[in-house]
């Protein structure tokens, strides 16, 4: 089949996808962009979280057929010309990443969350993070990067 | 030199560091071994058992191979060396030889165009199958009817410590204690995935992720009947390891495949492959007898261990040993029986999990505590605190604590950490009750407790184990600026090591640019990133490394200014001979360091750092760290074990709805000792990310095995901690340098795994009082719906020829009949 959709601003024509294939596949084997992992592929950990049409979503459960015509915005879409954006900035600054195999997908929900919510509690935080796994960090370090973050975006003083 | 302006050196030893490969994997840069791509590149696919005991009376991979698309669909007869690998035996089948012994057990391998090629032809693989009575109990693995799943018999390694007279002496007060726990995974994100293209040489190029880049060439280099030099191994990126990549998975197979096929064949593991194929931690049944004096000291331990090592040896024995030797806790006790046995049963192979072994014994030694301390009617702190291990206590194994053993220290932090304070139910929100806003109650029922545990586990390799690490350091100029480059084949997995060797790098070597290059086999071996011990090790060795590179500037330095001074007396055109002014320099003042660019003798500038490389070649030096010697088990017990131990302490804050059988962990105080804490934000990120894998154990973690059967090999199935389960983690570092240690580090990897799972279930026990006495704790337990298990007493200790593993030793063929 084939797909046409935009990736991180870029109007992409995909031929041969398979008919059972996901989202998270094209993005990963035909456009080579792998920031968005394959951890478990089952919508259970959050690890492949990207923007369809603005959505977070997990890409692996969005068969790539239902990506036809929609804007989709990775990890490797939220630096602009080469500046992390400030989401990325607090992570590495917090300490928040430790393997890293969660940092984009986690990178990608907290940007969602601070889109919505400009200063969030810590209620808040773990419930938006809540479909976010990661392993290493215990997830302290990635609330302290939610919270250098939301100061960063809304310019406030951070502290 | 007084003219000069230098910077103060940042990120060294001991300073807040950002992580040198956070920017790569914020931006989604960093590439994992499963983004690994190749031009040409096959895919490669496992067919595995779907039994956990059978006999393989035949195998037909015509269909398979017949498939379009697909290239080799390759068996055991097609290894052309070794046919089995393992970590401290060989004993496990690279693809299974007429017989499996566990549910997921590699039978064949397929390369094909793609993934779904690969799959597809492993379903065409006909297996000729004869299922066996499998043998999935440890306990029953024992019994002398049992079927003999290994030639040497059932039982892998049996240790047996007596220390003392624990049979004679007498005691005021016993406690008798049964505790079980459950098979953890490790889980890491990142499933298991490598990349071999074959080399013009006949050699073959593996990129993986993996934790011992050496003993994978070693086991690849054996099954494949190449020389070592052929097997070039190099670290591909890791999502966490947590102890599951220490034995191979992938490796050996797509290697093989890619020598037969002749392309560069990609592995790469989805979520369920990643639970069958690789190891666990050890399934534990433990028996404790405590004997104490009415005024709270202990007297006697007496322990029984009894561990699931499942179908091959993979760590097992070392595991073991470990358990063994902390099953009395960091406590003084002056006698001590512990016999402790692992086994070979048909459930999945059990190895390395971060604790180690340590973990199951903290779980029942300290709930001993607890019950000890309840009976003498002693807080349980102070019962801790009255016979914590100090510098200079003797373990059961007679092994001396001879580095800082800081335990009460620990313990009294703990004591007096502040709680948290805790909202009424009926004035928070639902989305902090236990069990969130599913919850279905107000909170009527949640009952608090507070939980207490203390232990320690060993840093690097035990039992005599030639342990050691090699790292090469190069300083040379890029432009005019000097860089550090660190060569060693020590494995980044996620804790933070190259960034810790950056920071050493910058304070040996007074340079804040310093590359470390991928590591690789090119370099001496470094051992595994296992056993919290690459700080120590690949610390160790970068930093004696840079310490050759420095006595190397200080000569250089010195000869520079031998010149000077020659230059300076033929000017004088002064009476001295050419002899003497030939001789070598004066040997500048002790000591010399590196700081801030400049080479400083005696607190004194020498010379700059830019200078000196500008002269000749870039400066390089390769050095070997090894920690110091250690002993096995002699025929007591008894012996040198462990190279260091790292302490730690940890109280819980628990609320259960008691009603619901919910709980939720509100708070832990984490106390660690530390030695030295290199690198403080990676620090607190060891211990808060460890102390969530303890809660894991404690609530809700476990592979369930049913009949030899992996029943939730998912993340749907099997629940690892989210962020509504992780409460606040307050981090407190003790610095009591480890003497012999570089900078006085101690590994703190491990140790807050090793403890707060006990801290957790005791606060848990502390908000129900019910006995909870295996973990992880379900809501059953919480509520008395499930009885807690019971044992009708430990397994009669078996014969053995001695306290190395079981298949060490000559054994007599099985009797006929006995298969």
């Amino acid at each position: 089949m084939r797909l046409r959709l935009t990736v991180n601003g870029e109007p992409r024509l995909i031929d041969g996808v398979g008919g059972d294939e996901s989202l998270l596949s094209v993005l990963r084997r035909v456009l080579r962009l792998t920031g968005a992992k394959n951890a478990c592929e089952q919508g259970e950990c959050g690890a492949c979280s990207v923007y369809l049409d603005g959505a977070l979503v997990c890409a692996c459960l969005v068969p790539a057929g239902q990506a036809a015509g929609t804007e989709v915005v990775t990890v490797e879409g939220l630096a602009a010309r080469g500046e992390l954006d400030p989401v990325q900035e607090a992570f590495v600054q917090a300490g928040a990443v430790q393997c890293g195999f969660c940092t984009p997908g986690l990178v990608m929900a907290v940007h969602d969350l601070l889109r919505r919510v400009g200063d969030p509690t810590d209620a808040q935080i773990r419930e938006a993070l809540a479909g976010n796994l990661c392993r290493c960090t215990g997830y302290q370090k990635i609330i302290s990067a939610v919270q250098l973050a939301a100061g960063r975006v809304n310019g406030h003083h951070d502290g | 030199m007084a003219t000069t302006t230098v910077s103060r050196t940042r990120g060294g030893v001991g300073e807040h560091t950002v992580r040198v490969d956070a920017a790569a994997k914020v931006s989604g840069a960093f590439q994992y071994a499963s983004d690994l791509r190749a031009d040409g590149m096959l895919c490669g696919a496992t067919l595995r058992s779907p039994y956990p005991y059978a006999r393989i009376r035949g195998i037909d991979a015509t269909a398979a191979a017949a498939l379009p698309g697909v290239h080799a669909v390759l068996l055991a007869a097609d290894l052309p060396g070794r046919r089995t690998f393992g970590l401290n035996l060989d004993d496990q089948p690279v693809l299974a030889d007429g017989l499996v012994r566990y549910h997921g057990e590699p039978v064949a391998v397929v390369a094909a165009e793609t993934p779904e090629i690969a799959y597809e032809a492993t379903t065409l693989i006909a297996v000729d199958w004869q299922p066996l009575p499998a043998v999935t109990d440890m306990a029953a693995a024992l019994r002398p009817d049992a079927p003999r799943l290994h030639e040497s018999g059932n039982v892998l390694r049996h240790v047996h410590i007596v220390h003392g007279a624990p049979d004679t002496a007498g005691a005021d007060v016993w406690v008798d204690g049964y505790y079980e726990t459950g098979v953890q995974d490790q889980a890491p994100l990142g499933p298991e995935a490598g990349l071999a293209v074959p080399a013009d040489d006949g050699g073959v190029d593996l990129r993986v992720a993996t934790q011992w880049l050496h003993a994978d060439r070693e086991q690849i280099a054996s099954c494949l009947a190449l020389p070592q030099a052929l097997v070039r191994v190099s670290l591909a990126g890791v999502g966490g390891a947590f102890g599951s990549r220490e034995d191979i998975h992938m490796q050996v197979h797509a290697c093989l495949l890619a020598l037969r096929t002749g392309r560069p064949v990609k592995m790469s593991f989805g979520r369920e492959e990643s639970f069958l194929g690789h190891v666990h931690r050890h399934p534990s049944r433990i028996w404790l007898r405590h004997g104490a004096t009415r005024d709270g000291r202990l007297v006697t331990v007496k322990a029984r261990l009894l561990f699931d090592g499942g179908a091959y040896a993979s760590s097992s024995p070392a595991v073991l040993a470990n358990a063994a030797t902390f099953a009395a806790g960091p406590y003084e006790v002056p006698n001590a029986r512990i016999e402790g046995t692992v086994v070979f049963t048909n459930n999945p192979p059990c190895g390395a999990m971060r604790g180690f072994g340590a973990p199951q014994v903290c779980f029942a030694y300290e709930a001993q505590m607890d019950r000890l301390a309840a009976a003498l009617r002693l807080h349980p702190l102070e019962l801790r605190l009255r016979n914590a291990l100090r510098t200079g206590s003797v373990l059961p194994t007679g092994q001396v604590v001879t580095g800082s053993a800081p335990v009460r220290e620990l313990i009294q932090w703990c004591a007096g950490a502040p709680m948290p304070v805790l909202e009424p139910p009926y004035a928070r929100d639902q989305v902090h009750y236990p069990g969130g806003t599913g919850n279905v109650t107000h909170g009527e029922g949640l009952r608090v407790g507070v939980g207490y545990a203390v232990g320690f586990k060993n840093t690097a390799f035990s039992e005599g184990f030639d342990d050691s690490a090699a790292a090469r350091v190069t300083l040379g100029l890029v432009g005019d600026a000097p860089v550090a480059e660190i060569h060693t084949a020590a494995a980044e997995v996620g804790q933070g090591l190259t960034t810790v060797l950056t920071q050493v790098a910058r304070t040996e070597l007074g340079v804040e640019r310093v590359v470390v290059h991928t590591a690789d086999t090119s370099v001496g071996n470094a051992g595994s990133t296992s056993a919290s011990r690459q700080s120590m090790m690949a610390g160790g060795a970068v930093q004696a490394a840079c310490r050759m590179v420095r006595d190397r500037l200080v000569a250089r330095a010195r000869d520079q200014q031998a010149r000077d001074q020659q230059a300076r007396d033929r000017r004088a055109r002064d009476q001295l001979t050419r002899d003497q002014c030939a001789a070598d320099g004066e040997p500048l003042p002790e000591p010399a360091e590196l700081c801030d660019g400049l080479l400083l003798a005696a607190g004194v500038p020498v010379a700059k750092l830019t200078d000196l490389l500008a002269q000749a070649e870039p400066v390089a030096a390769t050095a070997v760290y090894r920690h110091r010697p250690t002993t096995g088990f002699d025929d007591a017990g008894q012996g040198d074990i462990h190279a260091a131990f790292t302490f730690a302490a940890q109280r819980a804050v628990v609320e259960v709805d008691t009603e619901l059988g919910v709980a939720r962990v509100r708070h832990v105080a984490a106390a660690v000792d530390a030695g030295k804490v290199l690198n403080p934000v990676g620090f607190e990120g060891q211990i808060e990310g460890g102390t969530a894998q303890g809660l894991g154990l404690a609530l809700m973690e476990e592979l369930r095995v049913e009949n030899g059967i992996v029943r939730n090999p998912s993340f749907t199935d099997y629940l690892v901690p989210t962020i509504l389960d992780v409460p606040l983690v307050e981090t407190h570092a003790v610095e009591q340098p480890d003497p012999g240690a570089p900078y006085g580090l101690k590994g703190v990897g491990e140790v807050p795994a090793v403890v707060s799972t006990a801290a957790i279930v005791a606060a848990l026990r502390d908000a129900t009082g019910r006995a909870l006495n295996r973990a992880p704790v379900t809501a059953d337990d919480l509520v008395g719906l499930r009885p807690p298990p019971a044992s009708a007493g430990p397994p009669p200790v078996p014969d053995v020829p001695g306290q190395w593993p079981v298949p060490y030793y000559p054994h007599p063929q099985p009797a006929p009949g006995k298969g």
